[in-house]
């Protein structure tokens, strides 16, 4: 059953007055506490370096908690059940786990005036090669992850009947969305999805308080929706699912979630909000205040059991869409409208600023780096927006022309490879106690062990032979157990023995390794304690 | 010691503060703190039940989304006690 567009009229019309409303915002932006010109990449790409507390929870929240988790995380309880659970230990571990090396990335890149993490590694460790390496493992991770934003935007259109007719038209809702977002990246930078973030959330949170109230009373409590689940998954042949985890899962739901921690801090997207705060004290308010948004994931993650308990039926086949189809079957049309835009205008905000990041990576790693030495500020600026222009325009080929499904392999894989840069990137705000060279031999240990386990795992639901998803049976290793674990956290175990390794070796054999930029009080420093390398126009 | 702003230049009250009061430092201890909600909702043993139910919610919901609740508290815990230092 395809929806038709005329049966939805109102939410349609709900949705794109929210949609051109947040868009506009999105050009105004380009004015709003604006400190100097735009033609520098720390005002386009960082907002100025000075967002505040709150501006960075709600930035920080729209960079983590995208509309694709708000849509796939419910997918995959619908689905599997406690094992799309996951995402909520991994947003709580996230915190206490990277809250003080996100504290010292953010004082070094302030002293030395870095934009990404590859900057970071090249100032540390003085390789060109590695932080090269660093920023294409950034850029590739990062496309997929973009274009999962516009899976999830893809998914509250196809319930409301705006995809559905072949060609052409098909996509034509998807690319005005975007041609809207890539206009005001490009005119505003980081400062469009600050502005946006404070709308999506206003939105995201209404609507979630309103679901877990009025849910259980249409469906007969949560004690009712849970059995309803339970039911499901017993009458299913699945082994996996259930609404418990069960002897062979929960070795990957540990690692699974504890991989995921450490990946998201170290995408590029990450640092760019963490880097765009005012000082120290920003991140250390927000660490304790981001999980509320975890509170609100994990609640949205149960709309997959209401939407069993309702009998929800996905639209087109497409697991992606339980969750506005369930709000669609139960809620007033106007209602269903404000839910759907706030998962379109949830996917807004983390597309803008992963498309910022990479075009940062870009810019700085890639071409100033090996191609334009002397750039100025002002070219710098300019090659980042036109390639955040060309990172979205990728991320929309991805979905269009090639399929969905290939960007959500692509992510799965994103996650694993994004992870090879922990050594470099995360112990190396430690400790430079690696070699360079061993970090280069580690990364690529750690990529084609990470890729070969990849390509062991088959997905029986969509007849995929390899790369069908992130959990390998310790059977494909070679051991005697049918118990499963997550590829990302064993591939970065590889690349860190490997690492260590190489190091000792070079060392005993005397082979030169490169400096260190930076000094140990670099990653204690504050705004309050020292005038950074350029001139801020901020510290007046 | 404690306190870097009666230091004249600000830089050099960096250097104090590091070398001075690393991790020997005792408000330093309340960072170890924060393994606590790293740990707990890691180990499933602890909640991979459905029993005791609250409001409905088996075990493994109810606790893994109250340990939510746990990591504000001992974040903005460490951040409160750890303020003044570097």
């Amino acid at each position: 059953m395809t929806p038709v567009w005329r049966d939805h009229l109102t939410q349609i019309i709900v949705f794109a007055v929210l949609f051109l409303g947040v868009s506009a915002l999105g050009f105004f932006a380009a004015r709003w506490r604006r400190t100097g010109s735009l033609d520098h990449l720390d005002e386009w790409g960082l907002g100025g370096r000075r967002f505040g507390t709150w501006i960075t929870w709600f930035l920080l929240g729209g960079d983590i908690y995208t509309a694709y988790t708000f849509v796939a995380v419910p997918a995959l309880l619908f689905a599997a059940g406690a094992t799309g659970f996951y995402a909520v230990p991994y947003t709580v571990i996230m915190y206490p786990l990277v809250m003080i090396a996100l504290v010292r990335l953010w004082s070094v890149s302030y002293k030395h005036g870095l934009v990404t993490p590859a900057d970071f590694v090249r100032k540390r460790f003085q390789s060109r090669t590695l932080a090269l390496l660093v920023a294409i493992t950034g850029i590739v991770a990062t496309m997929p992850y973009i274009a999962l934003q516009l899976v999830g935007i893809e998914a509250a259109l196809k319930t409301m009947g705006l995809v559905g007719a072949s060609g052409f038209t098909r996509h034509l809702p998807i690319l005005i969305a975007f041609a809207i977002l890539a206009a005001y990246t490009y005119s505003s930078g980081l400062r469009a999805p600050a502005l946006i973030s404070f709308v999506k959330d206003a939105l995201i949170y209404l609507v979630i308080i309103v679901a877990v109230i009025y849910l259980p009373i249409k469906l007969g409590g949560w004690g009712h929706i849970f059995n309803a689940a339970a039911a499901k998954f017993e009458a299913t042949p699945a082994p996996g699912d259930g609404i418990l985890l069960n002897a062979n899962n929960q070795l990957n739901y540990v690692t699974l979630a504890l991989g995921s921690a450490l990946a998201l801090f170290l995408y590029p997207h990450t640092a760019t909000g963490v880097l765009a705060s005012r000082d120290r004290g920003v991140i250390k308010r927000n660490m304790a205040a981001l999980p509320a948004y975890s509170l609100a994931l994990g609640l949205i993650a149960l709309l997959g059991y209401g939407a069993i308990a309702a009998h929800v039926t996905p639209v087109l086949k497409d697991n992606n869409t339980v969750v506005p189809a369930l709000f669609d079957g139960l809620f007033p049309q106007w209602f269903a409208g404000v839910a759907f835009a706030a998962i379109g205008i949830g996917a807004l905000v983390p597309a803008a600023i992963m498309s910022i990041a990479a075009a940062n990576l870009f810019t700085r790693n890639i071409y100033v780096e090996y191609f334009d030495k002397g750039a100025s500020p002002a070219r710098e600026a300019k090659v980042s927006k036109i390639v955040s222009l060309v990172v979205k325009f990728g991320a929309l080929l991805f979905v269009v022309a090639v399929s969905p499904q290939f960007s959500i392999d692509l992510q799965l894989i994103g996650g694993v490879i994004i992870l090879q840069t922990l050594p470099s990137v995360g112990v190396g705000l430690y400790t430079r106690w690696f070699h360079r060279t061993a970090l280069i031999s580690g990364w690529v240990a750690g990529m084609a062990a990470g890729l070969w386990m990849l390509y062991q795992i088959p997905n029986p639901a969509t007849n995929h032979l390899h790369f069908g998803g992130s959990a390998i049976a310790l059977t494909k290793l070679g051991l005697d157990s049918p118990k499963t674990l997550y590829v990302g956290f064993l591939a970065v175990a590889v690349n860190l023995i490997v690492a260590t390794l190489v190091t000792l070796a070079l060392r005993a054999a005397k082979v030169r390794d490169g400096g260190d930029g930076t000094s140990p009080e670099d990653y204690q420093t504050d705004r309050s304690d020292t005038t950074p390398d350029k001139k801020d126009p901020a510290l007046v | 010691m404690t306190d870097s702003s009666v230091s004249g230049n600000p830089f050099s009250s960096v250097l104090i503060n590091d070398s001075g009061m690393k991790s020997s430092h005792p408000r330093s201890r309340w960072n170890w703190l924060l393994p606590i909600p790293i740990v707990l909702p890691l180990a499933t043993f602890l909640f991979n039940a459905d029993g005791p139910r609250l409001a409905g919610f088996p075990l493994f919901y109810w606790l893994q989304l109250a340990f939510v609740g746990l990591v504000v508290v001992v974040t903005t815990l460490v951040y409160q006690l750890t303020k003044q230092e570097r």
